[in-house]
């Protein structure tokens, strides 16, 4: 019987008249698909194509090719689905990968434009003139009251107005990805430029590694069902606190770090003992309703001094009324991630079917909290596959307030989308806690990259902002006049609330 | 029908106003009566910060919050009264003794002290809880010990003295969680179903036996061992001491212990694409 069903999905091709013999190649690969015997001999079935190899060869003699091995054409059928079976029929087992949502469902941000001036209305230069992007993230007074700043303008008057909001640079803050799922090198980048930009990052639900304590002022540490690593020092040490119901690559089930990834380190920031499984069960055992949740929400306050908490949920088919009843429990923000969010692990099925897309969530909510008169008890975080500073300005004029970004943070960490990430054999030393690949990632490097990164995004918004001719990010939220949606049905148009180009 | 409020009759709920304290010594004395949480749990941690090692609330009706996130080895309170949900959660040192019965979500995320009810107490007791002791008296209710946990020196331990619902020690990843099932109020199994289930660390040890449909999959059941006594018997007597039962007839009945078959019950579970 052969071994299995299922043929490489690429070829290593390797020009071995420019190859140096150098061995890099075997070096580089986390995932053990080269051996070396004079010259390096690639076994195709392991490549991933994360291009590692072909990044680090001296002699740029390294291809990886799709493999062209004909299967017989059925749209119906696909390679994927044939793989897909023939793999369970070897193993038995749910299929776990890594990374978002690959299916080609329709991207709605594709389908939307935005504005400019012209003519009637000026735009503005943000090269020349100022453009603020500051964003605050939570609760906002229902009446802000204002005094005189004895010069002649005035200011919020003490006590009356933002308190408890934590005060962004630029309205992109970093999503939640767990120490454990990545390495404390990606978490060191995160927070360096995290703290750089004036901005957040996240925690995830792994813990606060000791490390990241300096920067604590610029992240926010998450409590999620299964409670790794949290104890009143972690609440206190935060700018905010968020509460993880659901994410969007997973809707409605848990989480299972496995035991091998749990060495010391990930042990003592967790707080678990070494080498067994850290499992987050599907819901917190002490939140089965709204009521429950704002018991928890008012618990994180009394334990925290009443800092900032906010509840990030998976957007499913009953966002609007579900984010309705967590502004009315209490939360500070609502972080909504749409089904084709990141995952350092989740069951394909699940991946792939389960959830809806964000730009409907954030629409839907930004409405229903509207028209229930409670939009400013909080803010709306909008995440799940955020690409460009396009989908940035897209989101905040469908409602969000701020957008976080993950996939994209590993993307300017040298990931490739290879989907590994489940196998912890990174071998960009992303999610990975091998220390030979971890310290591929030099904190210092990954954190300019990031600023590098978010300010080119934060200009954009910026240059996006002047051609609409308004000069604060607080003028483009929620402004759906702003947006046209081109090649989109009459029924996505009225949920989105946006007119179709031309009218 | 549609009901509306009457309003002619008075409402009647919390006042969120500063409650009175008395001070003797290192002792403060709070009347929780009809005061807010907020303005109760403010004023315990007011006195802490003035010197107090001892609170004593009096009148306490159903107030959550008491004790969260409160750290301190030395520190004390005395509960008189019916305490509210998530007391003691995220504490850390302390001791609380309750005289009267606590609600749901005691000793949530806890991480260290001890918790001393003598009645009974509600649901999801210990959710996440990763050191110290919580003893109560009396029955509990369903999802007790879920997800309780150690790490390296904080090693929890649970003892209650009554019976027990569905769920006792779900998801338990490490420490000690007993059961009596002595003062009880109740009649029926000593605990519900799902007993252990998804459990991955710690042991479970429950005083007489259980029943197959009550156990999960994922727990082993044996006879306790001599060694396990061993194991078990310094807790029981902290726990005897505190509630004031008699150690000798607390172990006159054999005890059950339950125990993890993986450290990794899902690892088999996927198939790596």
């Amino acid at each position: 019987m052969p071994q299995t069903l299922i043929q490489p999905e690429f070829k290593v091709d390797i020009d071995y008249d420019k190859c140096h013999k150098c061995g890099r190649c075997v070096q580089q690969c986390g995932w053990g698909v080269y051996a070396f015997n004079e010259r390096p001999l690639p076994d195709d079935a392991k490549c991933r194509a994360c291009h590692r190899c072909v990044t680090y060869c001296p002699a740029h003699c390294i291809t990886i090719k799709k493999n062209d091995l004909a299967m017989k054409t059925n749209d119906n059928w696909s390679d994927a689905a044939r793989k897909s079976i023939w793999k369970q029929a070897e193993t038995g087992g749910v299929l776990l990968t890594g990374m978002g949502n690959d299916k080609p469902y329709q991207s709605i941000f594709d389908h939307l434009v935005l504005d400019a001036c012209q003519v009637t209305n000026p735009s503005i230069d943000p090269l020349r003139e100022p453009m603020e992007l500051r964003t605050y993230l939570g609760r906002k007074p229902d009446s802000v009251s204002v005094e005189s700043d004895g010069d002649g303008g005035y200011r919020l008057a003490e006590g009356a107005g933002m308190t408890n909001n934590v005060e962004l640079a630029t309205p992109i803050i970093f999503s939640p990805m767990s120490y454990g799922s990545v390495s404390l090198n990606v978490h060191k980048s995160l927070a360096m430029a995290a703290t750089r930009l004036g901005t957040l990052m996240n925690t995830g639900e792994g813990g606060l590694h000791a490390d990241l304590y300096p920067y604590a002022g610029n992240v926010i540490v998450q409590v999620a069902s299964g409670r790794f690593g949290v104890d009143p020092e972690y609440l206190n040490r935060g700018a905010a606190i968020e509460i993880k119901v659901g994410q969007g690559a997973k809707p409605g089930i848990g989480g299972h770090l496995p035991g091998e990834k749990i060495d010391r380190q990930v042990s003592s920031t967790r707080m678990i003992p070494q080498g067994t499984d850290a499992i987050s069960p599907a819901p917190h055992h002490d939140i089965y309703s709204i009521e429950d949740l704002r018991q928890l929400i008012y618990s994180l306050k009394e334990a925290s001094g009443y800092k900032p908490v906010g509840v990030k949920i998976a957007a499913v088919h009953n966002v609007a009324a579900i984010a309705s009843g967590i502004v009315r429990a209490g939360a500070d923000y609502v972080y909504l991630d749409g089904f084709r969010g990141g995952t350092g692990a989740a069951p394909q099925v699940i991946r792939d079917n389960i959830g809806i897309p964000v730009e409907i969530a954030v629409a839907v909510v930004d409405q229903r909290l509207r028209d229930e008169g409670i939009r400013n008890q909080a803010s709306i975080i909008a995440a799940g596959s955020i690409r460009s500073s396009a989908d940035v300005a897209k989101a905040i004029a469908l409602g969000a307030d701020v957008v976080a970004i993950g996939s994209a943070t590993l993307m300017a960490l040298g990931c490739h989308m290879c989907q590994g990430c489940h196998t912890g054999c990174c071998s960009w030393g992303l999610t990975t806690q091998k220390p030979e690949l971890t310290r591929r990632v030099d904190p210092e490097w990954g954190a300019e990259r990031l600023v590098n990164l978010v300010s080119a995004w934060s200009h954009e918004v910026q240059e996006i902002l002047g051609a609409l001719g308004v000069n604060a990010v607080e003028s483009l939220r929620g402004s759906r006049e702003r947006l046209r949606a081109i090649g989109l049905d009459e029924q996505t148009c009225r949920i989105l609330g946006v007119k179709p180009a031309g009218m | 029908m549609k009901q509306v409020m009457d309003p002619t009759v008075p409402q009647v709920g919390y006042l969120k106003i500063e409650p009175p304290v008395a001070r003797e010594g290192d002792t403060a004395t709070i009347d929780a009566k009809n005061i807010y949480y907020r303005q109760l749990n403010e004023a315990v941690r007011r006195a802490y910060a003035d010197g107090a090692k001892k609170v004593v609330l009096e009148n306490v009706n159903g107030q959550r919050y008491i004790g969260n996130g409160i750290t301190g080895k030395d520190l004390k309170i005395e509960v008189r009264g019916t305490a509210g949900n998530d007391m003691a959660m995220f504490m850390n040192g302390p001791t609380v003794e309750v005289f009267g019965n606590a609600q749901d979500g005691v000793s949530n995320t806890m991480n260290a002290g001890t918790v001393i009810v003598h009645g009974d107490a509600g649901d999801v007791l210990g959710y996440g809880m990763r050191g110290g002791r919580v003893f109560i008296k009396g029955d509990v209710g369903y999802r007790v010990g879920i997800h309780m946990k150690a790490y390296e020196g904080l090693v929890p331990a649970m003892v209650c003295g009554g019976k027990a619902r569905d769920f006792f020690g779900e998801y338990m990843a490490g420490g000690m969680l007993v059961l009596l099932g002595m003062n009880s109020q109740f009649e029926g199994p000593l605990v519900g179903g799902y007993l252990g289930t998804g459990m991955h660390g710690g042991v479970i040890y429950v005083r007489g036996e259980v029943e197959p449909w009550q156990t999960g999959k994922e727990v082993g059941v044996f006879e306790a061992s001599a060694e396990d006594m061993a194991e078990l018997k310094p807790v029981l007597e902290e726990y005897c001491a505190a509630q004031g039962m008699d150690l000798a007839e607390v172990l006159s009945v054999p005890f059950t212990k339950l125990v993890p078959v993986s450290h990794r019950p899902y690892g088999k579970l996927y198939a790596y694409t």
